[in-house]
């Protein structure tokens, strides 16, 4: 079997998805690739069942929010246990409708994952099966990563900035 | 052998054959030196409130060594650690469940204000949501301040008059946290 390394796996992707999969780089050592919300599935089904990338374990599903370009990306980390090869997979969608397929159709553990994201970031993954908050009190009526929402509770009476010197 | 204290009586008459003082003063006296503490216990400061009761600190000299880890049975509900939101319907519970009268010790920078947890998801201080007698500072506290703390308890107690908790003063404070 031919070995498994980032350069064989951007050319596995390539000739599949060509310019479906691009924004390629590898900081760290860490192949990082972007696409878009239509072929999620189809590109987390690829890493996840070809031979040559057989990315299995789904590390983590989570986003960020970029205000300035009103976006929200979606971020997937994948592990290879077998070559110890890790892939990041980025999907940037709007701000305003936060929507992208579910990942639980391929790995049950995504299932947490999805409802923690929609919980902090407010991203809707259709065809998830219970989507709703995880880890807030279901009275939170905002998705408190967003950075539009302030981080500190605003009812803190006791630090004035006059006490700090500010 | 050490020597054994036993406590003094409250001020009153005495005389041959009697003694006399106000009914408030001898239950107070009964009841501060046999407080059943309810441990909600949720971070650093249990483990601190751990060693005050292990036997170097040994807070049953005051007359808790009962822990009532039942709401029902327990008088004073000592409140050690940093109380998430999400959690403040069970902390609000847990003392409805308590019968009168109760007291409240919040323990701890968490419990007293939020402490370093300054965000969203964490309660600012137990006081939004229950009604405080006493606040122990620290980060954790040590096991003195605890005690230090059980003592300022302790003189509320003794020093409660019968009447407090029928009092309209008490009632409004109540409402005012929402319980009937």
């Amino acid at each position: 079997m031919a070995e498994v390394n980032n350069s064989s796996v951007i050319q596995l992707l390539a000739d599949r998805f060509g310019a479906k999969v691009n924004g390629v780089s590898e900081p760290y050592g860490l192949l990082t690739v972007e696409t878009t919300k239509d072929v999620i599935t189809d590109v987390l089904r690829f890493l996840k069942e070809t031979e040559g990338a057989a990315f299995s374990f789904l590390t983590d599903i989570t986003a960020v929010h970029y205000p300035e370009t009103n976006h929200i990306a979606v971020v997937y980390h994948l592990h290879n246990m077998v070559s110890k090869l890790r892939i990041r997979v980025k999907v940037f969608i709007h701000e305003h409708t936060p929507s992208i397929p579910t990942a639980t159709v391929l790995w049950n553990g995504a299932n947490w994952m999805e409802r923690e994201t929609y919980d902090f970031f407010g991203v809707k993954f259709e065809g998830h099966p219970n989507l709703k908050r995880i880890l807030n009190m279901d009275e939170l009526n905002v998705h408190p990563m967003l950075k539009q929402y302030p981080l500190e509770d605003p009812n803190r009476v006791d630090k004035k900035d006059e006490y700090f010197g500010r | 052998m050490s020597d054994i204290n036993i406590v003094d009586a409250p001020p009153g008459i005495e005389g041959s054959g009697f003694f006399a003082t106000s009914l408030d003063k001898v239950i107070g006296l009964a009841r501060s030196h046999s407080l059943w503490p309810l441990p909600f216990a949720t971070s650093c400061c249990g483990i601190e409130f751990m060693a005050t009761m292990g036997s170097h600190y040994d807070f049953g000299r005051f007359g808790s060594e009962r822990l009532s880890f039942s709401p029902r049975q327990a008088d004073l509900l000592m409140v050690m650690g940093t109380i998430a939101k999400k959690m403040s319907p069970v902390l609000k519970q847990v003392y409805l469940q308590m019968a009168e009268p109760r007291w409240v010790m919040a323990v701890g920078a968490c419990a007293s204000s939020g402490g370093i947890f300054d965000t969203y998801s964490v309660l600012q201080g137990i006081d939004e949501i229950i009604p405080v007698d006493v606040y122990v500072p620290g980060c954790p506290p040590r096991p003195e301040a605890i005690l230090d703390g059980f003592g300022k308890i302790q003189e509320l107690v003794k020093n409660e008059s019968g009447r407090r908790r029928h009092s309209d003063q008490y009632k409004q404070m109540l409402a005012s946290y929402g319980i009937e």
